[in-house]
C-alpha cells in the first residue's frame, strides 16, 4: 500500500526512514491504539480482569521501536509500552493471550497484562514496582560491556514518576559512571496516576537532569514518530559506539485513565484532554503521511481495516486458548525442588 | 575431594573460595562497596583488582538497591556476579531488589529469565558494633519462597557452600557471622569441594537432648556441650548450616532419638527461625517429645546497645547455653 513514487513529497521530515518504514510506525501506532481500545472493552465486557492503556504514547513507542535493533538490543520495559514491544517483535495474539491470562502467555498466566518476557528477542521480564527495573538494566549493559558484545544497546523505558524513584538515579549514575550502552527513554506523560509532574519535581524537563549525572540530555516532541526516531537513533548510535548513555525525555500526553481500575475524572478536566486531542499522535502522523503523498486515504482505511481485523482475530485466538492449569503453580521457584523443607 | 586439606580462618576460607571462583570463570564478578582499592573492610577481596582487574572487581557507588539491582541484571544477561553488601544491616535498602525481584525473577518470567546471584553479607555481633554494625536479618529474609539462606559456621562449610551458591541458578543470600571471621579456624579439604543446599551437619553427636543452632553460636553450643559431658549429659549439636530451604530429616532424626529439642539463635525470639522448627517439629513429632520445645534467642528489643553492658546482655553467653540444656536434660 506504500506508493513508491514519493515526488509528491513536500517539507515531510523522514529522518533518514523509507516509506515502508514510514509506513511500518504508521501501522505499530494504529495496532497499538486498536489493542488498548479492546484492553478496556473486554475489561467493561467483564472478559479480563483488568487492561492499562499507552494511547497517546503511540507516536514515540513506534519511533523509538524503529532505532532498536531486532536480534542484538536488548528492551527493558515499564508497563505503558505496549507499542514499543510491538515493535520489538511481541505479536498481538501474545499480548492478548496476556491480556486474557492463558496457558500460552509468555509468563504462563503469571504477569498482569502490559508485563511480558521473551529473552530470545530482547525483551526483559519486569515487576510493577516503579523504576526496580532500572537497575537492572544497568546490569544488562554492564554485562553487554564486559563481554565486548559492540554494538548492542540497552533500552531502558520508564515514566516521568519514575524519575523520583531512588533507584531510577543509582541506575541512571552507575551508567554514567561506567559509560555504559544504554539509553533511558523518560516517557512523561505529565501524570503518574493523579499526581502531576509538578509534584514529582522542580523542573520542567525531565531530560535537565542528565547533566547531573555528566550525560547528555535530549527532548523530542514525543507525539511524533518520525522526531522521536531522530532523537533515539542519535542516542543509540551514540551507546553503540561506546559513546555512554543518553537520558532521552519524549514529553506526550496519556488520553486514558492510568487503567481500568481508575477514574481520572477525578482529577483530569475533560476539557484538557480535549484540547490535548488536538495533538494525538496517531490521526496527526496518518495526515502527515497523506500530506507527504506516501498514503492516500484509502490506503490509511485500508490500513485501519486490516489492524482491526488482526486485532479481531488475535481476540478471538487468545480468547479461545486453554486457561492455565493451578499444579504449575509451583513450577519455576527454584531450578530444582521448590519445598523450604528437605525431607 | 582432595584428601590435602589446610587449616584457616573463616574470613581465610570466604576469601580463597571467592579467589577459585574468580579464577575458574570469568562470568563471575564482584560488585559492593569499597572492595577493590580496599580489598573490602575484612580484607577479604584484597589483591583481586590488581589480579582480576576493575572490570571484575567492581566499587560500586555508595547504594545497595543498586549493588543487588544491577548484579540482578548480569545475572538476567546469564554473568555469575557475586554482590557484598558492606555489612548485613545496610541491606534495608536493597530490600525490594532481594524480594520483589530476584526472588521472583524466575518464577515470574515462568523460567524464561534466571538469577544465578550471591548475596554475601557480614552479620551478627559480639564485635562491638552498635546499632548498625550487629544486626541478624535472616528472618527477614526466610519467609520468602525463591531465595536460598546459608550460614556456615566453620570454613569447610564455609567452601563447600560458597562454592554451591555460586555455582546455583538461583539468587542465594550468603550469611557470614563477623565473630567467627577470625575467632574460627579449621581444616578445609583442597581442591574443589561442594556441600549441597539443605543438609545440617551433626557437628557433635549425643543421647540427651538436641540443640538446633548455626552462626557463631554453634561453636559457643559445642563448647557447652562439651562441659556438660564432665556432668554426664550427652548433647547432640546440630549446625543448621542451610537456612532455606531447611533440613527436616536430620533434625527429627534426631529429636526422635533424643526426644528433646532446644533450639539457639542470636536473632531474636518473636518470629524467628526458631519458631518455624518448632512448628515443624511439633506437626511432625510431638508426641515423640519428653519435654516442651524450649528456644534461647536474643532479646525482642530494637537493636544491640554499643555499652559493653548492652552487648553482653543481648548475645547469648556459652553459661546461658550450658544452663539451658541442663536445664532441658533434666526436666
Amino acid at each position: 500500500m506504500a506508493k513508491t513514487d514519493t515526488a509528491r513529497t513536500v517539507s515531510l521530515d523522514r529522518g533518514g526512514l523509507r516509506d515502508e518504514q514510514l509506513v511500518a510506525m504508521l501501522r505499530n501506532m494504529l495496532m497499538q491504539r486498536q489493542l488498548d481500545n479492546r484492553g478496556f472493552q473486554l475489561n467493561r465486557q467483564g472478559k479480563i480482569p483488568f487492561a492499562l492503556g499507552s494511547e497517546g504514547h503511540e507516536g514515540l513507542q513506534a519511533g523509538a521501536a524503529m532505532a532498536f535493533v531486532r536480534g542484538s538490543d536488548v528492551l527493558v520495559p515499564y508497563y505503558r509500552d505496549l507499542g514499543l514491544v510491538l515493535g520489538v517483535g511481541i505479536t498481538p495474539v501474545e499480548l492478548l493471550a496476556n491480556m486474557f491470562a492463558r496457558e500460552s502467555d509468555l509468563s504462563a498466566g503469571r504477569q498482569f497484562p502490559n508485563h511480558y518476557t521473551a529473552r530470545a528477542r530482547g525483551v526483559a521480564s519486569v515487576s510493577s514496582i516503579i523504576a526496580a527495573h532500572c537497575t537492572h538494566a544497568a546490569g544488562m549493559a554492564y554485562a553487554l560491556k564486559y563481554r565486548n558484545e559492540t554494538g548492542r544497546v540497552v533500552l531502558c523505558t520508564t515514566g516521568e514518576g519514575a524519575t523520583s524513584q531512588g533507584e531510577w538515579h543509582e541506575a541512571v549514575n552507575f551508567s554514567a559512571v561506567h559509560a555504559l550502552p544504554i539509553v533511558w527513554l523518560c516517557e512523561n506523560n505529565g501524570f503518574a496516576i493523579s499526581t502531576p509532574q509538578s509534584m514529582q519535581m522542580a523542573i520542567e524537563d525531565v531530560a535537565d537532569k542528565a547533566p547531573g549525572y555528566g550525560m547528555p540530555g535530549m527532548i523530542c516532541d514525543g507525539t511524533d514518530p518520525v522526531a522521536t526516531y531522530r532523537t533515539m537513533k542519535v542516542a543509540m548510535d551514540r551507546a553503540r559506539g561506546g559513546g555512554g548513555p543518553t537520558l532521552v525525555e519524549a514529553k506526550c500526553y496519556r488520553f486514558l485513565s492510568h487503567s481500568t481500575d481508575d477514574d481520572d475524572r477525578t482529577y483530569r478536566d475533560r476539557a484538557v484532554i480535549e484540547e490535548q486531542r488536538k495533538d494525538d499522535p496517531v490521526p496527526k502522523f496518518e495526515r502527515v503521511l497523506v500530506d507527504a503523498g506516501i498514503l492516500d486515504a484509502a490506503a490509511v482505511a485500508a490500513l485501519r481495516a486490516d489492524v482491526l481485523r488482526e486485532t479481531n482475530e488475535a481476540t478471538d485466538a487468545a480468547e479461545a486458548m486453554p486457561q492455565v492449569h493451578a499444579d504449575t503453580m509451583y513450577d519455576n521457584v527454584y531450578a530444582g525442588s521448590y519445598e523450604p523443607w528437605l525431607a | 575431594m582432595n584428601a590435602v586439606t589446610a587449616t584457616v580462618t573463616n574470613v581465610e576460607a570466604v576469601r580463597a573460595t571467592l579467589h577459585d571462583a574468580m579464577a575458574a570463570d570469568d562470568d563471575v564478578v564482584i560488585i559492593g562497596e569499597d572492595v577493590g582499592a580496599r580489598g573490602n573492610v575484612f580484607l577479604i577481596t584484597r589483591g583481586f583488582l590488581e589480579e582480576f582487574g576493575p572490570q571484575r572487581v567492581i566499587d560500586a557507588p555508595l547504594a545497595e538497591a543498586s549493588i543487588v539491582g544491577v548484579a540482578i541484571g548480569m545475572a538476567m544477561q546469564g554473568m555469575r556476579p557475586i554482590a557484598e553488601i558492606q555489612f548485613a544491616d545496610f541491606i534495608y535498602p536493597a530490600f525490594s531488589q532481594i524480594v520483589g525481584e530476584a526472588a521472583k525473577t524466575r518464577y515470574r518470567s515462568n523460567g524464561d529469565y534466571t538469577c544465578p546471584l550471591v548475596i554475601r553479607t557480614p552479620y551478627g555481633g559480639g564485635v562491638r558494633g552498635a546499632l548498625s554494625h550487629s544486626v541478624s536479618i535472616e528472618a527477614l529474609f526466610y519467609h520468602v519462597p525463591g531465595i536460598t539462606i546459608l550460614a556456615p559456621s566453620t570454613p569447610r562449610d564455609i567452601k563447600g557452600l560458597l562454592t554451591s551458591a555460586i555455582a546455583s541458578d538461583d539468587p542465594v543470600l550468603f550469611l557470614e557471622h563477623k565473630k567467627t571471621y577470625r575467632s574460627v579456624r579449621g581444616e578445609v579439604p583442597a581442591g574443589h569441594f561442594t556441600i549441597p543446599f539443605g543438609k545440617a551437619d551433626i557437628k557433635k553427636s549425643g543421647t540427651r537432648l538436641t540443640v538446633v543452632s548455626y552462626g557463631y553460636n554453634v561453636h559457643q553450643a559445642l563448647d557447652a556441650a562439651q562441659r556438660l559431658e564432665d556432668e554426664n549429659v550427652s548433647v547432640e549439636v546440630i549446625d543448621l548450616r542451610s537456612i532455606r530451604p531447611m533440613d527436616k530429616t536430620t533434625i527429627l532424626e534426631s529429636v526422635r532419638k533424643t526426644r528433646k529439642l532446644l533450639i539457639i539463635h542470636e536473632d531474636n525470639k518473636f518470629g524467628g527461625i526458631g519458631a518455624e522448627i518448632s512448628a515443624m517439629v511439633a506437626e511432625e513429632a510431638l508426641f515423640d517429645l519428653d519435654a516442651p520445645i524450649r528456644r534461647l534467642c536474643g532479646p525482642d528489643v530494637p537493636a544491640m546497645g554499643y555499652a559493653l553492658p548492652l552487648e553482653e546482655a543481648f548475645m547469648i553467653s556459652t553459661e546461658r547455653m550450658q544452663d539451658a540444656m541442663r536445664e532441658l536434660a533434666f526436666f
